[in-house]
């Protein structure tokens, strides 16, 4: 079937089947291979991208579903977690590192809304600092198998201040 | 994964109408259940019927007191709502202690409530299960099973209910609102899901042509005094082994009112009422907490490798109601 998509700004046009996943169809289809595909069943965070802001993982996302939406995928993104990933040392082999910043861009968003997280004693208070326990319980959706914990809290915690 | 007709519902009527005349269909909101199953083989519905764009994504104070929720609202925007938070703290804390923040923002109340356990057996296509297959047994059982249900488990499934958000619906005698084309229903959600006796293919008292539209919480004063506590194999981002969602409150040293659900442990969302029923107007003491979770408890089955889930459990509603009665009783 013939989709439209927004991706990173523009409209794409593709020619699918309804069983496509919103990562298959950045991957395979459009040639954005930023996103990575880890786990392909909503365990691993590796596929985070941002829709209308918010983040998802496009593993289990159809294409089809995501129609009028604004997705953000790393391709798309200039934020200075980038950079200060890269200062903090906040990757080893780099394939988690699509999704870990664009799970972070999505983090910070929801805690300036004033979301609150599983880390958060105080249900009823608007806003928590992002102190390291709430960082890395906001981004435990995203693993690293090599580790690169620390680096991540770091480089979150950077730009967060 | 199957191939699948797609169809975009417009309207509740379209999706209602849909469902009705379409042999082997599937209502799809979140999708993070059910495309996942998809993909494992597990769901091969011939008919995918899209339903994200109807009307279901409110949150209102209705004049009792109660809130009403729409089915599509998603699990992050009811657990950061400042009513549930400061109303219904148990069910925000139970929603968040669940999954990660990307499939919090993706999955909805209705298919939280409808979501399919996570049993290895389930999702592996070469074992016996009742469940995806029926009449095929059961390999859980005598199994690896230290995940297994212990309470509300037959001779042909001890697969647990995998929702945190159900148990603290359970714990506020919440209410599901179904629609199909020949009206509305009702159902208090202590009725909603089955337990799986000889049917365990059969989850939910939910009919074919049925959507859930509403999720409907009653007015609980007491759940402003209430928590959910999870117990897992890692800190974040895992299923239950077991779970308590509790609300306490107490007058002169004797339990006026309590609450209290089980996750983890059961077969669906279990409200333990034996336990409530031995403390309500006895001493809130830590004594009586343990004496009430042992009677809950008394019923549970457990095998080689999930009987610590009994233990468990004892403790974790004690140390539950111990917290309750602590931070609702400051001294």
């Amino acid at each position: 079937m013939e989709i439209e998509l927004r991706i990173n700004g523009s409209a794409q046009r593709l020619d699918i089947s309804p069983q496509v996943s919103l990562l298959d169809a950045l991957r395979e289809y459009l040639g954005l291979t930023g996103t990575k595909k880890g786990c392909d069943q909503g365990a691993c965070g590796a596929c985070t991208v941002l829709a209308d802001g918010q983040r998802i993982n496009a593993c289990l996302a159809l294409a089809v579903q995501y129609q009028g939406r604004e997705i953000t995928t790393i391709e798309g993104v200039d934020h200075p977690l980038q950079a200060a990933f890269i200062r903090t040392d906040g990757f080893q082999c780099g394939y988690c590192t699509s999704g870990q910043i664009c799970s972070a861009i999505g983090m910070l968003a929801e805690h300036k809304d004033g979301a609150p997280s599983a880390a958060t004693e105080d249900l009823a208070a608007t806003s928590e600092e992002l102190d390291d326990d709430e960082i890395r319980e906001r981004m435990s959706g995203n693993l690293c198998r090599c580790g690169a914990y620390n680096g991540i809290v770091s480089a979150i915690k950077e730009v967060a201040k | 994964m199957n191939s699948f007709s797609y169809v975009s519902a417009p309207d509740l009527d379209t999706a209602l109408r849909t469902i009705a005349n379409t042999e082997d269909v599937k209502f799809l909101a979140g999708g993070t259940n059910l495309v996942d199953l998809m993909r494992e083989g597990i769901e091969r519905p011939g008919t995918v019927v899209d339903i994200t764009r109807l009307p279901l994504t409110g949150i209102e104070e209705l004049p009792d007191g109660g809130i009403r929720v729409g089915a599509l609202v998603s699990n992050s925007r009811l657990a950061a709502d400042p009513v549930i938070r400061t109303r219904y703290p148990v069910l925000a804390r139970a929603i968040l202690l669940g999954a990660s923040a990307q499939l919090r923002n993706m999955a909805t109340v209705g298919g939280n409530l409808l979501q399919r356990t996570r049993c290895l057996y389930f999702y592996d296509d070469v074992a016996a299960c009742n469940k995806r297959t029926p009449g095929s047994g059961c390999d859980a059982i005598g199994g690896f099973s230290r995940s297994s249900a212990v309470l509300g488990a037959s001779e042909h499934c001890i697969a647990t209910h995998p929702s945190d958000m159900a148990v603290a619906l359970a714990m506020l005698d919440a209410v599901i609102e179904v629609q199909s084309l020949h009206g509305t229903r009702q159902i208090p959600i202590a009725e909603f899901h089955r337990v799986p006796g000889d049917t365990p293919q059969i989850e939910t008292v939910l009919a074919a042509d049925e959507l859930i539209t509403a999720v409907t919480l009653p007015p609980v004063p007491v759940a402003a005094n209430s928590h959910y506590r999870k117990v897992r194999d890692r800190a974040s981002y895992a299923f239950a082994l077991v779970s308590v969602a509790a609300a306490l409150a107490v007058e002169g040293g004797v339990v006026a009112e309590v609450r209290i659900a089980l996750g983890g442990v059961g077969t669906k969302p279990w409200r333990a009422v034996e336990a409530e029923r031995v403390l309500l107007g006895g001493p809130a003491t830590e004594e009586a907490f343990a004496r009430a979770a042992e009677a809950e408890l008394a019923a549970a089955v457990g095998g080689p490798q999930n009987a610590f889930k009994i233990e468990l459990a004892r403790r974790t509603i004690v140390a539950t109601l111990r917290q309750l009665m602590v931070e609702g009783n400051p001294a």
